[in-house]
């Protein structure tokens, strides 16, 4: 903690630094704060701690090898990683997806979409002092990771989107396990919101707390519920549909205060809109039909046929030590992740590896407003507001 | 799909072309994403006027990246990702740089949100944006030499090798 004087001398600010080692900052997320008394009058985020240069790595793995790599990236949403990943593959490729997979897909990244929300509303409540909702929100995002361990062997690190489809059928008795979490999970969403929404500590603690405008929040490239509470319906499912969206009947959640707890509202709503996309794919999704597209020389062949097939097997062979190669351009692909607009462009100059793979991480872009949301206001602000621009640092520094 | 984007390309560069005949040096289609490549010089120009035209409107910059084509000159490209909110329309700005000379005008003046998305690609390729008000490196620590994701640097590195005292690969001057 050091003084300094500002440059009219008059008042007296503080230096402080918060993090990288701060519970409130989900992750090693490092800000200077310069404080007068207890208000911020500037704020400076220092990030980096948490980069490891997924990027980089792409361009040294063959295109199906860097699924894996997506996954780590927002760890809270693997699934919608691997999926811009493989639908910018996808595009280069000129590849069609079936139906059948492009619903699971729907199917899967919503469920993620409601565990990513859960996780972001307990900890944003235990940020501000309500422990008990923590406890609760991470009871059903359990019951969400077990669906996903299902389907794809793993809890979070599924990779189980892959170029040109899913990796694996829906396992048996997938029907009664989602069956049973839709029928849980309105009556949850009730109980979160009589634990929190007219809950005069929590009101006070958000209501009128981080306001931006909703042309600063456009100028400054926000996007995702931050932007939607702002007043400004943009959605990625509804704007550039992808992965058959159009399809599907849901509402964009949008309100106007453009405060914490406008912000709050929107993700719970949020989670009921997913439910009702969940609900559709559910019906959707038919028993039998192909789960990936038919591309020999992209997607591996199955098990039984490199047995008995030749070519199989030489496809099988080259696709794992070669690699494919789409033809040379350039793809940019966006969804609506938890946090806002998910991004990924991919250039390729007709060899097996990406030329280049960049991510556009709505976390770091809208870490960028950070500033704008706490200066003039009280420090105990900044952990309101840091929580509810719901950043993964994972995804900020890549 | 592909019909409507072939449309809008020809929407913008029409219209840019008509506010300015340079502004345009070459519109490429590709997958059904349209890209104009803009002379360095008219970068920021070009920006404004697809951020205020009537008939334009890309409020949202989404996207700056840069991509090395390292060997091959020019070597790098930026691109820029614009969207309109209100037209709900997609289009990339390109701007071809040498290596010898990678200096661009920062976009920040147009979108603030330019700022951090620059500084990154300052950080990682060593493209300079004149006008940038802080231009820092942001993900890596401010004393690292180099810039990674150039194509000349290597993937691992550079780093000694345990038990030889040796680099494991000579650091070649950015």
């Amino acid at each position: 903690m050091t003084t300094v004087e500002t440059a009219t001398g008059a008042a007296k600010t503080m230096v402080l630094n918060m993090g990288p080692q701060h519970p409130s900052t989900h992750g090693v997320l490092r800000i200077l704060l310069e404080l007068d008394g207890e208000t911020v009058v500037k704020a400076v985020p220092d990030l980096g701690y948490l980069h490891t240069g997924i990027e980089k790595s792409c361009e040294d793995k063959t295109y199906s090898q860097a699924i894996t790599l997506t996954d780590r990236m927002d760890y809270l949403n693997p699934l919608g990683n691997n999926l811009v990943y493989c639908l910018a593959v996808e595009k280069l490729l000129g590849l069609e997806v079936p139906k059948r997979a492009q619903y699971i897909r729907v199917m899967m990244v919503e469920l993620q979409r409601i565990s990513s929300h859960l996780v972001w509303l307990g900890t944003h409540a235990i940020d501000l002092g309500a422990m008990s909702v923590f406890l609760y929100c991470f009871r059903e995002r359990e019951e969400i990771l077990k669906i996903f361990e299902m389907f794809a062997g793993q809890r979070m690190m599924t990779s189980y989107i892959r170029i040109g489809g899913v990796a694996l059928d829906p396992p048996a008795g997938w029907r009664q396990a989602v069956e049973r979490f839709l029928k849980m999970m309105p009556s949850r969403v009730d109980e979160y919101e009589s634990l929190l929404t007219e809950n005069r500590i929590w009101m006070g603690r958000t209501k009128g707390v981080g306001y931006i405008s909703a042309e600063d929040a456009v100028a400054l490239s926000m996007t995702g519920p931050t932007l939607r509470a702002a007043g400004v319906a943009y959605d990625n499912r509804k704007v550039f549909p992808y992965s058959s969206y159009e399809e599907f009947d849901f509402d964009i959640p949008t309100r106007t205060d453009s405060d914490c707890f406008a912000r709050y509202m929107i993700r719970v709503a949020e989670m009921r809109e997913s439910l009702k996309i969940i609900r559709q794919a559910f019906g959707k999704i038919t028993n039998e039909g192909p789960i990936k597209a038919d591309a020999p020389g992209i997607i591996p062949p199955q098990r039984e046929k490199m047995k008995t097939e030749m070519e199989a097997l030489i496809y099988h062979f080259k696709i794992f030590t070669e690699g494919f190669s789409p033809a040379p351009g350039e793809a940019f692909v966006t969804i609506e992740s938890p946090r806002g607009e998910l991004g990924c462009f991919i250039a390729s100059d007709g060899s097996p590896k990406p030329l280049r793979v960049h991510f556009r991480a709505p976390s770091y872009i809208n870490l960028q407003a950070l500033p704008k949301l706490i200066e003039g206001q009280l420090i105990a602000d900044v952990i309101a507001c840091i929580g509810t621009i719901d950043i993964v640092l994972g995804e900020v520094d890549r | 799909m592909t019909e409507t984007s072939s449309q809008n390309a020809n929407v913008v560069a029409e219209l840019l072309r008509s506010w300015n005949p340079k502004a345009v040096a070459e519109v490429l289609e590709f997958r059904g994403e349209t890209t104009i490549v803009v002379p360095r010089e008219l970068l920021r120009a070009t920006a404004e006027q697809c951020r205020q035209d009537a008939g334009l409107q890309y409020n949202l910059l989404t996207d700056a990246t840069c991509l090395d084509r390292y060997p091959h000159e020019p070597r790098f490209e930026l691109n820029y990702h614009l969207v309109s909110i209100p037209r709900r329309e997609k289009v990339r700005l390109k701007v071809k740089l040498s290596g010898s000379d990678p200096v661009v005008d920062s976009l920040v003046l147009v979108w603030p949100g330019a700022n951090w998305l620059e500084r990154e690609i300052f950080d990682l390729f060593g493209i300079r944006f004149s006008g940038h008000p802080d231009l820092r490196r942001i993900l890596l620590p401010d004393d690292w030499e180099g810039y990674p994701l150039r194509r000349d640097y290597p993937v691992e590195g550079y780093r000694d090798v345990p038990n030889t005292g040796e680099l494991f690969r000579k650091s070649s001057t950015p």
